[in-house]
């Protein structure tokens, strides 16, 4: 009970489908998050694994059609999301949950001033007259770091990263429960990156929002999550808090993709890219998904999919190969 | 910014001279004068001379035109061969039903089109969407006169709602302006349609979207806004156009505008008006396409700061 | 896995018109116009077959004037007693001819300046462009009026004055077309082996230049149709007593308080005419455009 009021977000069993006219894109496969108080989780993977059809489906703004969002529950903050009518829907989009974007570039209205697109969601959700809501909007980029003077600007007098700052005073206006970050610094610059995740963690702290962090980097993932949720090809493969998923590996795919980060403390160590590419979302395999790209793939990998299992703590990954008790992929031999 | 406004007026002078140019030189080919037509009954050839020669008739058009564009410098166009009348005073008694109709007609083009381009455009590829663009298209289907005259058949000859003609009362100008309006409609829908189409691919609409602004107001703000270049484009041309050329509704409803008058006058080979009204038409449309191009700056904020950085660099260079 | 293979391996061996015309199929409303203009074209070439002229075109009938319409008369008659069914068929020749004309006319002018501007550049760019911006800046109705009131009121006189209204838009669009095309490498191949200028235009450019041409081309029949009639409508089209469709609207006007119907049938013909063209040249632009594919 104690923890059901915790619980920020929780989502059973989500399958999202696009239809078209020929094919059916299977993007999300029978996801379940679940997201407390004040926790950030980091959903991982490649693209078009589907991290980003996840995160819209949790407001959701899947467009439909094409998209078919099916789920056993889908809850932010207790309220049933599923449920809601579309007036609800745009209550709680921006005010309970909010979302920043991939490419800052595109994401911000060319026609607006910055303070006018950050005082639009004050006015809608917290009820603002005009006035105040403007007020409140310079006070917004003045947290983020950008003068207030400069709330009458346009959005193509911005640079990248200062663009990606008003985005993310846009998120965190109204104080969301929710925060929901797709990929925050992949268009930024080195530099950028780094300045912007940390605002992110300090304003995260200050109103203690939950977040999901959406991104295909596992050092951001190091830096600023508690929980990783690895995704491939719409599953979750892995699960687990920092220490488990980074240091006890259990699924081949994640050990992949640590193999194919660079190391720079040992630099004649080979990178070792995952061979192959991600499988056809209209045309997913019998078995695993990952089973073609696989170094420990067996015939049963081939031929069942495999349920996501607990291996005790909050560790879940989903092979088959683990059938065998005396299973341990390479990387984990290592860390021991 | 108003180095470019300069720069946009004087490059209508080439064009202003080569149209009055064109058409003095195409009346001058027309067989029988004004003096055909001036001329009392039972006129001898000498009476016929004399009126040619008070009309500077018996001159080489070069010389006529020549002295034509001096007239034009000093801002005299002539003086009517029938009415005697000043040509420019002549025109601008015109030329107030022909704005009063242009711009009725593009207001029901407006309100016609944009809703209906943003309904189709929302609903891309349904059965709603193919009707719409159908229904457009028939629009720009039927000759102008002809709807003209089925809307007088309905409306004024069988419900007596409106007038038939004329420019006496308000109502005068429903029927003309529907009349055009429609016509215009096919080319304004399909703009704000596929304007709309490319902006609502546009991310910024998914950020809006999450901050849980309606659609309704996504839709018509967000969008919107960022769709009108295009469409402010169509209805400037148009609205240059009708301006220009109404001739056909005018003449249907016997509206007392610029079209019927250059009619009327190339009737009678009235040369210097038929070469006056055109020349101001040609202005006048001139002057409304640099003003569509102004109205960019006003809606996209982009391209105000290009003006302004072009006129910066310009400084600093 | 199946169904996507055929779906694809068919498409990439398809020629690139056998694409146009895959695409144009898909087009229900371009596949209805151009049915419709099928069916135009052919009763514009064989009215004089089912029709005679003389008897029963422009043959006055007094005694069924101002019929309204029937079995007998399925337009009705007119106030001299002409069946308007048989006029307006006979009119599809008139009204289908001036378009046709006008625009090979308009199109045969424009493009070949178009092309020389495209091509050459420099001065001869210049004038070429300028010229037609003079043209264009006069109301294409407005000149047309002007050059059939200039020249007098005859068929061959109202087709070049639409065929030459419509010249700065074949330029123009000619123009852009070329320029695109003139830098690409086959062009410059062409030049480095020493192929002439009239070779290289019309063999390797012009050719690669088509899609726009010919979209413009049947959109600009549909209004040179509608520009031919409007032009008839105020008397300075084809002369009476053809049965030019804008000529019968001028004559049915007279009598539009008590038999619409005059007024009626004409005006269908031409819209259904223009739409059948508009819908086939929008399923042309549709299908030849790659960049408007979704």
């Amino acid at each position: 009970m104690e923890e059901q009021k915790d619980m920020v977000l929780e989502v059973e069993n989500l399958n999202v489908k696009f239809v078209m006219e020929e094919e059916t894109v299977e993007a999300v496969n029978n996801i379940s998050l679940h997201i407390k108080k004040g926790e950030t989780l980091g959903l991982v993977g490649e693209t078009g694994a589907g991290k980003t059809t996840t995160a819209l489906s949790i407001m959701r703004l899947v467009d439909s059609p094409p998209g078919v969002l099916e789920c056993d529950k889908l809850e932010v903050c207790g309220q049933d999301v599923m449920g809601m009518s579309i007036t609800e829907l745009e209550h709680i989009r921006g005010g309970l949950v909010s979302m920043i974007f991939q490419d800052p570039m595109t994401s911000l209205n060319p026609v607006f001033t910055v303070g006018q697109q950050i005082a639009e969601s004050l006015e809608r959700h917290e009820h603002l007259n005009k006035n105040d809501a403007w007020k409140k909007a310079e006070d917004m980029l003045e947290l983020v770091g950008i003068p207030r003077e400069r709330a009458i600007e346009y959005p193509h007098q911005f640079s990248g990263g200062m663009k990606q700052r008003v985005i993310i005073a846009i998120a965190l206006a109204c104080s969301p429960q929710l925060l929901i970050a797709d990929e925050p610094t992949t268009a930024l610059d080195v530099t950028i990156q780094a300045q912007i995740l940390q605002l992110m963690r300090e304003l995260k702290q200050k109103k203690d929002t939950s977040m999901i962090m959406i991104t295909h980097d596992l050092g951001i993932v190091a830096e600023t999550c508690d929980r990783v949720a690895v995704m491939y090809a719409g599953k979750i493969i892995e699960e687990g808090n920092l220490e488990e998923v980074f240091n006890h590996t259990l699924h081949p795919y994640t050990e992949g993709l640590f193999n194919s980060l660079p190391n720079i403390k040992n630099r004649r160590s080979k990178l070792e890219p995952i061979r192959g590419l991600m499988p056809d979302p209209t045309n997913l395999p019998r078995g695993c998904a990952f089973a073609p790209r696989c170094n420990y793939a067996t015939d049963a990998c081939r031929e069942r999919r495999p349920e996501l299992v607990s291996f005790g703590g909050t560790h879940k990954a989903a092979c088959l190969a683990y059938e065998n008790p005396d299973f341990h992929i390479e990387r984990g031999k290592k860390n021991g | 910014m108003h180095r470019y406004i300069i720069k946009r007026l004087l490059l209508m002078i080439p064009v202003i001279i080569g149209v009055s140019f064109l058409v003095f030189f195409i009346m001058d080919l027309a067989p029988g004068d004004a003096v055909d037509i001036l001329a009392p009954e039972g006129a001898t050839a000498e009476d016929l001379e004399a009126i040619r020669h008070d009309l500077g008739l018996d001159q080489p058009v070069i010389v006529r035109y020549v002295k034509y564009m001096g007239g034009m410098l000093h801002g005299d166009m002539g003086v009517s061969y029938v009415s005697k009348t000043d040509v420019f005073d002549t025109y601008m008694e015109k030329l107030p039903a022909t704005i009063k109709l242009s711009f009725a007609s593009i207001l029901v083009s407006i309100l016609l089109s944009v809703p209906l381009g943003i309904y189709s455009a929302t609903r891309q590829g349904t059965v709603q969407d193919n009707i719409s663009m159908i229904v457009a298209m028939i629009g720009l289907s039927m000759p102008n006169f002809w709807l003209g005259l089925l809307l007088i058949i309905v409306f004024s000859l069988n419900l007596g709602w409106f007038p038939s003609g004329g420019d006496q009362t308000l109502s005068s100008i429903v029927l003309p302006a529907i009349t055009i309006g429609t016509g215009l409609m096919a080319t304004l829908t399909r703009t704000t349609r596929s304007s709309m189409l490319d902006v609502l691919k546009q991310e910024y609409l998914r950020t809006a979207r999450a901050k849980g602004i309606p659609e309704k107001i996504v839709i018509t703000s967000h969008a919107l806004r960022n769709a009108l270049i295009p469409i402010i484009t169509i209805i400037g041309t148009q609205l240059a156009g009708v301006l220009g050329g109404s001739v056909l509704t005018e003449t249907v409803f016997a509206w007392p505008g610029v079209g019927r008058l250059i009619v009327d006058s190339l009737n009678m080979r009235d040369t210097p008006l038929v070469t006056g009204s055109i020349i101001m038409t040609t202005i006048l449309l001139s002057i409304i396409l640099l003003l569509v191009d102004l109205l960019y700056a006003v809606v996209d904020p982009r391209i105000k700061a290009q003006y302004v950085a072009k006129r910066g660099k310009k400084k600093h260079g | 896995m199946a169904k996507t293979v055929e779906a694809n391996v068919p498409r990439k061996a398809r020629s690139q018109m056998g694409e146009v015309w895959h695409q144009f199929r898909r087009n229900k409303g371009a596949m209805v116009g151009s049915a419709i203009v099928l069916i135009i074209v052919f009763v514009a070439l064989f009215a004089d077959v089912f029709l005679d002229y003389d008897t029963q075109v422009v043959g006055q009938n007094v005694a069924e004037r101002l019929q309204w319409p029937s079995a007998r008369h399925w337009f009705g008659t007119d106030e001299l007693g002409r069946d308007i069914f048989f006029r307006v068929l006979y009119g599809t020749r008139f009204s289908c001819s001036v378009g046709l004309v006008a625009v090979t006319i308009g199109l045969v002018i424009g493009v070949t300046l178009g092309a020389i501007a495209g091509f050459y550049g420099g001065t001869l760019e210049e004038v070429i462009m300028r010229s037609t911006d003079i043209l264009g800046a006069v109301p294409n109705m407005l000149m047309a009026i002007v050059i059939v009131s200039v020249l007098g009121q005859s068929i061959w006189n109202l087709m070049l004055a639409v065929g030459i209204t419509s010249v700065p838009q074949f330029v123009r669009i000619t123009r852009a077309a070329v320029l695109t095309v003139r830098n690409q490498e086959y062009v410059e191949a062409s030049k480095a082996i020493g192929l002439s200028n009239r070779r290289i235009i019309f063999k390797h450019i012009l050719p690669n230049c088509l899609s726009p041409i010919i979209v413009q081309a049947t959109l600009r029949v549909a209004s040179a149709i509608i520009s031919a009639s409007s032009l008839s409508f105020l008397g300075l089209g084809v002369p009476a007593p053809s049965p030019e469709w804008g000529a019968l609207l001028s004559g049915g006007r007279k009598y539009i308080r008590d038999y619409s119907y005059m007024t009626l049938f004409p005006g269908l013909a031409i819209m259904i005419t223009v739409l059948a063209l508009n819908m086939m040249g929008d399923g042309l632009r549709d299908s030849l455009d790659p960049k408007l594919k979704k």
